[in-house]
């Protein structure tokens, strides 16, 4: 499974710089989309895989049982998806507004002026 | 007295509540926008004090005891930066009540300011890998929404690439926190201290430091990173340019000098060799493409980045007396560069521009903006006795102690081209008469500047002077700091009881 998602990671990675470097400002949005997903997945492969159960503690008790999953990627991985969304959010609203403003999508058409 | 930690948590975010009650009284966002700055300023003082005189400030957030929960710490250094952080809070969001445009400040301008100094704020006192990540996304956000705000074309333009680089660094950063959380089992910073000074594989680590150097690199603006910074800077209102020039930058070099401090120097490698060499070209590039510009903004945009060089530079020294440099230096650079935007807001105020060539004679119809003008401008180029001399001073003494004769030949070398464009800017703006075929660049003009625009920067200019006088208490201040990071076992210690 690790070498699965390591796998996954990697070519979310490539797709992500390879999209960032092209012109297009769309493709720079998904670009950063894929980038993020990529970030996100090497964090909940970083906290390791394990077969255990979730960490949740068994009602009446004060401590979980043996061996549970470790929560901490997985709450980093909510936090930055959160973050995640509402920034790719807000860059959608602002390449919207650019090519209201500028007429094209294309970024070797902005020239200084 | 521990909560008080919270406060300049608290304080923004109440900002931002009452801002939003308040929603047909402009005048009253207003009041209440200076109103928290202030505040925040205050108990950016009293936290300096508390830590000046009782060590080290812990809070551990709920009482989660500390490598679990969230701590919230405040060392010297932390106090130094709220410090100034609170400063530069309150004298831009003066500032700004002369110079934002009514349509600007009614879509929530001191909302977003506030809770940009609330994630500003977070960084500097969170002692948490993870919790830092999250506040510069809160800062990174805010100012997304500050550089945007107006919708301009060129401020698109500039937002574009603002976001699209900010966003590739916070990746980065998580990244790095998320493998260093693979390898070590913690986040907590005094926790990782620990651990990673007894771990066997330290070589592991290298690519989560690396990793961590190129996003605070990216948001420091340092040599190979720098590039946004001056395509995005100069776009937004001036206000908020002086604001992020003073603070955001400074804030990806306090991590910087943080963590690698804390972490990643003491484990050894190749780390201060590259800082010596990025702080050196940052200072030469950031310096010679300033040099060649014509345009106010830019011209300070691109100084931004050669006086960054000057804090990695510190860094890199890695003495008692670099890393207090390097903290001094930040702060007379955050106080000055602020100066320096204000000053350049208030020409393009009666001038309508900010292109040097289309302007001219201002010291004859405003001497005294000449004169706020030369205080932050000297300070900056290093002219005895403001702040910036006392900083390049420590810092080159530091330099030649520790023998890194090139990086600090260096440095000198760029304090006087500084001095060079500073003249550029007197000469072209204040000096030079009026061009008179500029007469039809000049569209808006509105010939007085209002107390709210002199006040602050009149503030900042006797705190670079101050800066200079009472060099001695700052210093003391800076060794201190540097100190407690190169000696980490008190700040884990404070941390983690024993």
């Amino acid at each position: 499974m690790e070498i699965i998602l390591a796998i996954v990671i990697g070519v979310l990675y490539a797709a992500g710089v390879y999209l960032l470097l092209r012109r297009s400002i769309v493709k720079l949005i998904l670009g950063l989309i894929f980038f993020s997903h990529a970030t996100n997945l090497l964090v909940f492969l970083a906290g390791s895989l394990s077969k255990v159960s979730p960490p949740f503690v068994q009602e009446g008790q004060e401590v979980a049982q043996a061996s549970v999953a470790d929560p901490l990627p997985q709450a980093l991985v909510l936090t930055s998806l959160v973050i995640g969304f509402g920034i790719t959010a807000f860059a959608l609203v602002l390449i919207y507004r650019f090519y209201q403003s500028s007429g094209t999508v294309d970024f070797d058409q902005l020239k200084e002026d | 007295m521990e909560n008080l930690l919270m406060l300049p948590l608290v304080l923004p975010v109440l900002a931002a509540i009452v801002s939003l009650f308040a929603k047909n009284s402009l005048n009253f966002r207003k009041v209440s926008g200076v109103f928290f700055t202030l505040a925040q300023f205050v108990v950016a003082i009293m936290i300096l004090v508390k830590v000046y005189r009782d060590g080290i400030q812990v809070l551990q957030v709920g009482s989660w005891a500390a490598p679990f929960g969230i701590t919230l710490v405040a060392d010297m250094f932390s106090a130094i930066m709220l410090f100034f952080a609170g400063l530069i809070g309150f004298t831009v969001s003066v500032y700004a009540l002369g110079m934002m445009d009514e349509r600007r400040l009614k879509f929530h301008f001191y909302l977003l300011f506030n809770i940009l100094l609330l994630g500003v704020n977070g960084a500097f006192i969170t002692g948490d890998v993870f919790n830092l990540y999250v506040w510069f996304e809160v800062m990174l956000i805010s100012s997304f929404v500050l550089v945007t705000l107006g919708g301009e074309r060129k401020q698109l333009e500039g937002a574009v690439k603002y976001v699209t680089i900010n966003m590739v660094s916070s990746m980065l950063f998580l990244a790095a926190a998320g493998l260093l959380y693979g390898k070590m089992g913690t986040l907590n910073m005094a926790d990782l201290a620990v651990k990673l000074q007894n771990t066997s594989s330290s070589n592991l680590v290298n690519s989560s430091a690396m990793l961590f150097f190129i996003a605070f690199g990216i948001k420091a603006a340092v040599f190979p990173f720098f590039f946004w910074l001056p395509a995005s800077y100069h776009t937004p209102p001036v206000a908020v340019t002086a604001l992020f020039a003073g603070l955001l930058t400074k804030v990806g070099v306090y991590a910087m000098i943080r963590f690698f401090t804390l972490f990643f120097i003491p484990l050894g490698g190749i780390w201060k060799e590259l800082f010596l060499v990025t702080g050196g070209l940052t200072m030469l590039i950031g310096v010679f493409t300033a040099a060649s510009q014509y345009d106010i903004r830019r011209i300070l945009s691109f100084h931004i980045i050669s006086q960054i060089g000057y804090m990695i530079m510190g860094l890199g020294f890695f003495t008692p007396l670099g890393i207090a440099g390097a903290i001094y230096y930040m702060g007379h650079n955050i106080v000055a560069k602020t100066n320096t935007f204000m000053v350049g807001g208030m020409v393009s105020k009666l001038k309508g521009t900010f292109e040097l060539k289309s302007i001219g004679g201002l010291y004859k119809t405003h001497p005294y903006l000449a004169l706020l003008f030369v205080v932050p401008a000297f300070a900056l180029a290093g002219v005895p006795p403001l702040s910036g001399f006392f900083g390049k001073f420590i810092l080159v003494k530091a330099g030649f102690d520790s023998h890194h004769f090139l990086v600090t030949a260096i440095s000198l070398f760029v304090g006087l081209i500084t001095l060079f464009s500073m003249i550029k800017i007197w000469n072209e703006g204040f000096w030079k008469k009026q061009p008179e075929d500029a007469e039809e660049v000049i569209t808006y003009q509105e010939k007085k500047l209002g107390f709210a625009m002199i006040f602050p920067s009149v503030v900042l200019a006797l705190f670079s002077i101050g800066m200079g006088v009472a060099v001695g208490f700052f210093f003391d201040l800076c060794m201190t700091a540097a100190h407690q990071l190169l000696e980490p076992s008190s700040y884990i210690k404070a941390v983690l009881g024993n």
